[in-house]
């Protein structure tokens, strides 16, 4: 058996994940991304590679047994309604709670910005988010969920955004991991990804900071209150552009507790709606923030802020200080490109950026290099004389986070997808050399197959359990070893092999046995052979008189 | 496998006191919940005593004690490796288990929503018991005096009446309440779980709790073991306005079905024209039994007429509360179900709105803010319509709205800060107590049973005599109220049917209430409180995983035409309850000198020409009579020396050098049946 690895996208690249995998004749999607670099058809990964690589399938609901998405990042569920009401992919799609709520706001939001903000051709309509969203199958975590009679799905918590799940996916033996974004280190709303010990054929893991090691993130945090302090206090106009969800309520507990703690009266806005609501979902959905917040909410709720209200339009020119948040996040257009617009040529504004932006936005422009002008087309330049802050926190995990996840996974196989080309070879070089696993990071359309362990059902009777479990725990087996919990346990112990008899009957399954109850079954008697000395042969006789006279003496 | 019942619902048809069980299985001993019977605190007078009302004489004046046959069992067999909890009134009973140093090691699993409620209503216990211990002081040394009098005796046999059962006279003992530090020692031995979520517990079993629907975190258990699944299926609800309905598709096809629904014995008092509809349910059901497929079962378990049957009990009570508030009354709602308080609260915001009623509604309950906060924000454990209020951004519940626009009020205390207020009559008060013994619902029933306009809301079950002895004359309105507390008799066979189980358990004192469906192809096993069954394995065998390279290592002989026979050697692993075969770490163990099995006759003259095959020099020794049965000796004098001596059930090689004793055992092997 083999599990069969086909990239659509993020090989290579970050933008527009999906990972369609192959397992024992079922196959899954993992995320349904777009990419926010690109306006033509390569914004979407290629779903007719899946019907070329499925013989017999005729549409896509007979080729996939079912969709999983990790989270509601557009990069992970923006193609999601394009696949299921364009394509007409119309059978199971599952994804957490918080993702199912959160996910259509997400969905909106970029619909409205591609269409009414740069005016394109809309690739999908708003009924068909609602339409698609309806088909969704909400899961908790942990959850085993039976997706059919033989493919099984659990989600495990990954941090990043609320409601971000790795999932775990099992057909018969084999087993696999696929991570979506995740982050190992907790942050001020969101826990660190948690996860058992599974035993696995393969784990497909992000890597978008594949060589970054990332140091205390108090001093990052720190560093940009500094920044916006410094702007305000100085008079100046802070634009946080930011997507609804997500960096946005991280953020503003950072704010609003630093506020609260300086006194600080100068407004802290939202652009849209939008996040507003959003923190009303964030209340119902406390119980997949972290533990900490959780704790501390019985009465107060930490996402009911004090200092945030609401943006109108005709503040964009108001004079004095003021913190912005503005959707969408990395400046790709909308109404944060908007407010750039206004803000940007005035030195006493600051931008700040996430640690990321992918190619083509400006964002990313503004990250490379220090541009003084910003070409937004042939006609419109925008000068740039505003400070830029870039935060350097991320909800990714670091280098050393994927390390330790995969050393605590011990996967057969490794493969990287969510990062950049020269980042990912180290990364694969250190993952085969420090933990000696085979790794691969296919490029977007590579097929990728991995070979994976098998078992057979068979019976075994009462008795030759119990003898095995006798004998190992005579060989000084703890009984805690044999008995462990989720593992797989006694592997590494020098222990002697267990014997048995495989007893194989035609139209039976087959079924181990002890010696003796072979011999039962047969109706027949052990033969027993013996090796002695040769002197003994000649004693034995002697022996036995001996025997003999002893036994007559009673 | 061994079952023993320890203890059957009383009042509540199993809500408030759930039934328990000890299961026996693998050499494992599970204890399958652990409640707590409060029905003894109705013999006890209400705090604080006022003398100049009612007639507190025959109650006992002290702080009161209570029991639990759960946990009384349990001690008796020294200890249980773990405790599985299906609601979170089956949890209440468990800090008198884990104070007890035989359970240290005992680990118990509950869902995460019911752990944080029924934590909280264990605190909520506490503190009302302790109005008690304040009022009468603690019990200084020992045994109280009332326990050694008349009195003892009169709580007992009062409670022998309540609880049904008992002709054996066998009551567990009474034990004073639990402290608020046993309750914090009991929450750490709780490994909260997720419905859906597979745990292994000992390597062995795999346990999984999935909804029941009865209310929220209920549930009902798989545990699948080696060599049988079982369900332990508690009071179960198919269609819920509140919590997520039962997950029967994740029990199918388990071979034991625990069947510990009790409900149906409890309908409610209700009449014999009523329990006859029932039995004709039941025999309904049996009548229709082969021709129906298993959709029509399915259809028959999630139609939602027990729910709507429910919501029609609770419009009735809002619009009985209705008429008392506009007769000038207030009204108490001293009801204990989680549930059944949401509904309502949802129901009579919306009637008292329809009919432009403006009264102020307050729950006053130590744990009630809590509570209420938290039932917002859990809707993985709701209702799939109420899951869809998530999906388009609304609460959850009704309260949400009635707390921000001012209706309604939470407060821990009638004393509390702000109460006094925000107090204003006519008005709506919950206050879980049942039994009407505590402060809030005493000082209220004091203030308003002498008015026949107010109206006090009580559940079927509570004897209604003794709860209002001490505030006696009572001219309040009393509306005595049932509700929804499992399977219906008549759905009991549709479900069987659908769950395909090899074997049933099912209670003694159901067999008349809800007969099985005659023929049915599950047989069933009867069984009664106090006594234990022994419940046959539904599989001998183990199910093993053998792994494939292990497999193709295999050497089979072929025995007959139709049989194969193979030895094995390799590791045995406990995997997540799963049995593996692995091949052994270390596999340069040298075989050759092991001796096999071998069986049935040897041929002397057979072993002889292998032997000759081989190249050696041998012939029957001088010895040999040739008898047949007797023992038959070949004497080897090349390569080495050697003698054969063969019986009909042994050979002895004598032999001293290795290479010789190893070909001689070759032809052995070669002319023998073996192994
Ligand atoms: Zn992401």
């Amino acid at each position: 058996m083999a599990i069969e690895c086909l990239v659509l996208g993020a090989g290579q690249e970050v933008g527009k994940s999906c990972v369609v995998v192959t397992i024992g004749g079922k196959r899954i999607m993992f995320d349904c991304g777009m990419h926010m670099g690109h306006h033509d058809c390569q914004r979407y990964p290629d779903f007719a590679r899946i019907l070329s690589a499925t013989p017999g399938a005729t549409d896509f609901t007979s080729a996939i047994s079912c969709v999983v998405i990790t989270h509601f990042h557009l990069d992970h569920i923006g193609a999601l309604p394009y696949f299921t009401e364009v394509c007409g992919y119309n059978g199971p799609v599952y994804m957490t709670y918080p993702t199912k709520a959160l996910a259509p706001l997400m969905l909106e939001d970029y619909r409205k910005v591609m269409v009414d903000h740069r005016g394109e051709e809309e690739q999908y309509s708003y009924e068909d988010i609602q339409r698609c969203m309806k088909k969704v199958i909400p899961v908790d975590l942990k959850q085993t969920i039976q997706v059919d009679r033989d493919l099984v799905i659990r989600a495990y918590y990954a941090g990043h955004v609320l409601g971000a799940a790795m999932i775990y996916a099992k057909v018969g033996d084999a087993a696999m991991v696929y991570t979506g974004d995740y982050n190992m280190t907790p942050d001020r709303h969101l826990g660190a990804a948690q996860i058992d010990r599974l035993k696995l054929d393969l784990l497909i893991t992000e890597s978008t900071y594949a060589k970054t090691v990332r140091d205390s993130k108090h001093a990052r945090e720190r560093e940009f209150l500094k920044a916006v302090h410094k702007c305000v206090s100085g008079g100046g106009k802070v634009l946080i552009p930011a997507f609804a969800l997500g960096r946005a309520q991280e953020l503003c507990i950072l704010l609003d507790d630093y506020w609260e703690r300086m006194n600080l009266k100068i407004p802290i806005y939202f652009s849209a709606g939008l996040t507003i609501q959003a923190n009303m979902y964030y209340k119902m959905l406390i119980g997949w923030t972290s533990q900490k917040i959780k704790d501390s909410y019985t009465v107060h709720n930490p996402f009911d802020f004090k200092h945030v209200c609401h943006f109108e339009r005709s503040f964009i020119n108001d004079p004095g200080p003021c913190v912005l948040f503005a959707t969408p996040g990395m400046i790709s257009g909308g109404f944060s490109l908007e407010v750039f617009k206004r803000w940007a040529p005035s030195e006493k504004n600051l931008v700040t950026l996430p640690g990321y932006c992918v190619a083509g936005t400006i964002g990313h422009k503004l990250m490379s290099g220090k541009p003084t002008k910003i070409d937004l087309d042939k006609d419109t330049h925008v000068d740039v004389r505003c400070q830029i802050h870039q935060l350097s926190f991320s909800p990714h995990t670091d280098s050393k986070g994927i390390m330790d996840l995969t050393e605590f996974l011990s996967p057969s196989h490794v493969i990287l997808v969510h990062g950049e080309k020269p980042q990912m070879a180290f990364l694969k070089d250190r993952i085969e050399s420090e933990l000696g696993m085979p790794c691969y990071y296919p490029a977007n359309n590579e097929t990728v197959s991995i070979p994976t362990t098998h078992y057979l059902k068979i019976n075994a009777t009462e008795k030759f359990i119990t003898s095995c479990t006798a004998a190992q725990a005579r060989d000084g087996l703890e009984k805690a070893n044999l008995l462990c919990g989720n593992h797989l346990s006694g592997v590494d112990g020098d222990v002697k092999a267990d014997e048995g008899i495989l007893l194989m009957e035609k139209s039976m399954a087959p079924k181990i046995l002890c010696e003796d109850e072979l011999l039962q079954l047969l109706g027949t008697e052990r033969h027993s052979v013996q090796f002695e000395s040769l002197l003994s042969s000649r004693v034995e006789e002697v022996q036995t008189t001996i025997v003999d006279d002893v036994v007559s003496e009673f | 496998m061994k079952l023993t019942c320890l203890a059957t619902p009383g009042s509540g048809g199993g809500y408030h006191a759930p039934a328990s069980h000890l299961l026996e299985l693998e050499g494992l001993r599970l204890l399958l919940d652990c409640p707590v019977d409060l029905s003894a605190l109705a013999a006890f007078a209400p705090v604080p005593l006022d003398a100049g009302s009612g007639d507190a004489g025959e109650l006992i004046c002290a702080v009161p004690y209570y029991r639990s046959p759960a946990v009384a069992a349990a001690a008796k067999a020294g200890g249980v490796d773990a405790v599985l909890v299906s609601s979170t009134t089956g949890m209440l009973g468990l800090p008198f288990l884990t104070r007890l140093p035989s359970f240290a090691n005992t680990k118990v699993y509950v869902t995460e929503v019911a752990s944080r409620i029924g934590k909280l209503m264990m605190e909520e216990l506490v503190e009302m018991h302790s109005q008690f211990v304040s009022f009468y002081g603690p019990d200084m040394d020992g045994i109280p005096k009332w326990m050694e009098g008349e009195k003892h005796s009169k709580l007992m046999s009062m409670l022998q009446k309540i609880g049904i059962e008992d002709e054996r006279n066998d009551l567990s003992p009474l034990m004073p309440l639990y402290s608020a530090a046993n309750i914090e020692e009991c929450m750490q031995k709780i490994q909260p779980i997720k419905y859906g979520q597979e745990v292994c517990f000992n390597g062995m079993l795999m346990l999984k709790a999935s909804s029941s629907g009865l209310e929220l975190g209920n549930c009902a258990w798989s545990l699948e073991g080696p060599r049988a699944s079982i369900t332990y299926l508690p009071n179960t609800v198919f269609v819920s306005a509140h919590a997520l309905d039962c997950d029967y598709n994740s029990l199918k096809e388990n071979d034991v079905i625990l069947f510990s629904d009790f409900s149906s014995l409890n309908v409610m008092d209700e009449d014999d024209e009523n329990l006859g509809e029932n039995a004709m349910l039941c025999d309904d059901s049996v009548s229709r039994d082969d021709g129906v497929g298993e959709d029509e079962n399915v259809q028959i378990l999630c139609k939602n007429d027990d729910i709507a049957e429910e919501i029609e009990r609770i419009s009735f009570i809002c619009s009985s509360i209705i008429d008392a508030i506009k007769s000038g009354g207030s009204v108490l709602v001293p009801i204990e179900r989680l549930g059944v308080i949401l509904l309502i609260l949802e129901l009579i915001s919306e009637t008292l709105h329809s009919f432009d009623v403006k009264v102020p509604i307050f729950i006053i309950s130590g744990a009630a803010e809590k509570m209420i906060a938290f039932t917002n924000a859990v809707p993985e454990w709701l209702c799939k319509p109420r899951q869809e209020k998530l999906f388009s951004g609304e609460a959850l519940f009704g309260h949400v709205e009635l707390l921000k626009e001012g209706k309604l009020f939470m407060f821990p205390h009638l004393y509390s800060k702000g109460m006094l207020a925000a107090w204003k009559e006519p008005c709506i008060v919950f206050c879980p107590d049942m039994s009407l013994r505590h402060g809030t619902v005493v000082h209220l029933l004091r203030r308003w049973h002498a008015d026949k306009r107010n109206l006090l809301i009580l559940e079927q079950g509570v004897d209604a005599e003794l709860a209002l002895k001490a505030f006696m004359p009572v001219s309040i309105q009393i509306l005595e109220c049932s509700f929804l507390s499992g399977i219906k008799a008549g759905k009991v066979n549709p479900l069987l049917t659908v769950l395909k189980p090899k074997l049933v358990l099912f209670p003694e004192e159901m067999k008349l209430r809800c007969p099985l469906k005659e023929g049915a192809p599950w047989p069933c096993l009867y069984y009664s409180k106090g006594k234990t069954i022994e419940v046959p394995n539904t599989r001998d065998e183990f199910e093993v995983r053998l792994a494939a390279n292990v497999a193709l290592g295999l050497q089979p002989r072929q025995l007959d035409g139709t049989v194969a026979v193979a030895r094995l050697r390799a590791k045995l692993h406990l995997s997540n309850g799963q049995y593996m075969l692995v091949a052994p770490k270390d596999q340069t163990d040298d075989q050759t000198k092991r001796l096999l099995l071998h069986w049935g006759a040897v041929d002397a003259g057979r072993v002889l020409l292998a032997l000759l095959e081989k190249g050696m020099s041998c012939a029957f020794s001088g010895d040999d009579v040739g008898l047949v049965g007797s023992e038959r000796s070949i004497l080897v004098t090349s390569p080495g020396d050697a003698l054969v001596k063969i019986t009909s059930e042994r050979t002895v090689i004598y032999c001293d050098d290795e290479g010789t004793s190893k070909q001689i055992y070759d032809a052995l092997g070669s002319v023998c049946n073996g192994i």
